[in-house]
């Protein structure tokens, strides 16, 4: 898709610019170009595919979706719908408790919660930009898997007392309501929410493809793999727990996961560093912490650490 | 008219606010506006996602920083 691109750069840098391509800063420049451009150009297009996707759903009609599911077949559902529906972390109270006002499990709302800030949309656009759709689908698949297991598990543990505010169960059922907008609209509300993305991380983008960049041309391979490449034991814990501060910053931790993988980094270790960055987020707990106890928090991290260690583990093993 | 912005105070509410704010001043309706900050109340009107707008007690948006522009075409 980008060969023509990469022809460009090759001329621009090799041939205009005079640059050997065996040099390092003539790699780390072709390297950058080459990157940011890709990658936004990625971004663009797939940030708008899902926003438009999601002008047809909101919180509002999972939640109708989800009342009166069974367990597992309800958690199933929740993680699959974290796909498509926007999350952002301001709103996680409403809809924690919107969920239990609907008599919605507690488990299957742990389920979405999981899945929701995990599969958002600009990691998703920058796994496929920067590992191609192979390591997108895998990432997806496994995070669907630690959302439905993970909120399997804490439904299992009947920890609703430790839901801090009374909710009162609404009575009867939610009516399906059809959103109604002329696709005009819904192409445009799209458009101006990938801008305002894109505006958002653009700098984080570039940043990080930059330092990707050095490293690329500049870093001996033999240092990555002796830190990050070796299957000591403790490579994935610690990629989990570097992962958790990370959030707001994912735009621009990708693009140097992706350069420490090409050297050597083992692809388990970069998957459970790229989901604990999106899955854990500090900010979140924190908001959380206001209507749940301590407790519950800190089992539904612990689960879903677990959950990307065990998968990090596994593709260290097989790959 | 009664217009009640929910929200718990993160940013995206602060700009619906705004919004509303200068909404109303274009429309040049008479309308008293409310932040509504109180998770207890904002659950009572049914929303899963905030910042939330609400006219006259009735759910016109959530999840979504509106345009002036919109909020003028839901008040009239």
């Amino acid at each position: 898709m980008f060969d023509l691109w990469e022809k460009a750069v090759d001329a621009l840098v090799y041939g205009y610019f005079g640059m050997d391509k065996e040099t390092a800063m003539g790699s780390a420049l072709h390297f950058f170009i080459f990157d940011t451009v890709k990658i936004y150009i990625l971004l663009v297009l797939i940030i708008f595919t899902i926003t438009l996707l999601r002008t047809y759903f909101n919180t509002d009609k999972v939640r109708i979706y989800l009342q009166g599911k069974s367990e597992f077949t309800g958690n199933i559902l929740a993680a699959l719908f974290g796909i498509i529906t926007p999350f952002c972390s301001c709103s996680a109270i409403p809809l924690f408790l919107g969920f239990m006002q609907a008599r919605i499990p507690l488990g299957i709302t742990f389920s979405f919660l999981i899945s929701s800030p995990m599969n958002n949309e600009i990691a998703i656009a920058l796994l496929f930009g920067l590992f191609g759709w192979k390591i997108t689908a895998l990432y997806i698949g496994f995070g669907l898997l630690v959302a439905i297991l993970g909120g399997f598990i804490v439904g299992k543990l009947g920890m609703e007392k430790y839901v801090l505010i009374p909710v009162v169960p609404m009575s009867g059922d939610l009516e399906d309501v059809e959103i109604k907008m002329t696709m005009k609209k819904r192409a445009k509300e799209s458009w101006a929410y990938t801008l305002d993305i894109l505006q958002k991380i653009y700098l984080y983008v570039m940043i990080g493809v930059g330092i990707g960049a050095f490293i690329h041309g500049y870093v001996p391979t033999d240092f990555i793999v002796k830190y990050a490449g070796s299957n000591t034991w403790y490579s994935v814990p610690l990629a989990v727990i570097l992962g958790v501060p990370m959030y707001s910053n994912a735009a621009g931790v990708m693009p140097l996961i992706e350069v420490l993988t090409s050297k050597g980094m083992l692809l388990g270790t970069a998957l459970s560093f790229m989901m604990a960055i999106t899955a854990l987020s500090l900010p979140e707990a924190m908001i959380l912490k206001r209507i749940l106890h301590v407790k519950l928090i800190a089992t539904f991290f612990g689960i879903v650490a677990l959950g990307i260690m065990g998968i990090g583990y596994l593709f260290n093993a097989i790959l | 008219m009664k217009i009640e912005i929910l929200g718990t105070g993160c940013s995206k509410c602060q700009a619906l606010m705004q919004a509303t704010k200068d909404a109303v001043a274009a429309s040049g309706k008479f309308a008293q506006i409310e932040k509504v900050e109180d998770i207890m109340q904002i659950m009572q009107y049914g929303v899963t996602s905030t910042p939330a707008l609400v006219v006259d007690g009735v759910v016109k948006s959530s999840g979504k920083v509106l345009s002036a522009q919109e909020i003028v075409a839901l008040l009239s």
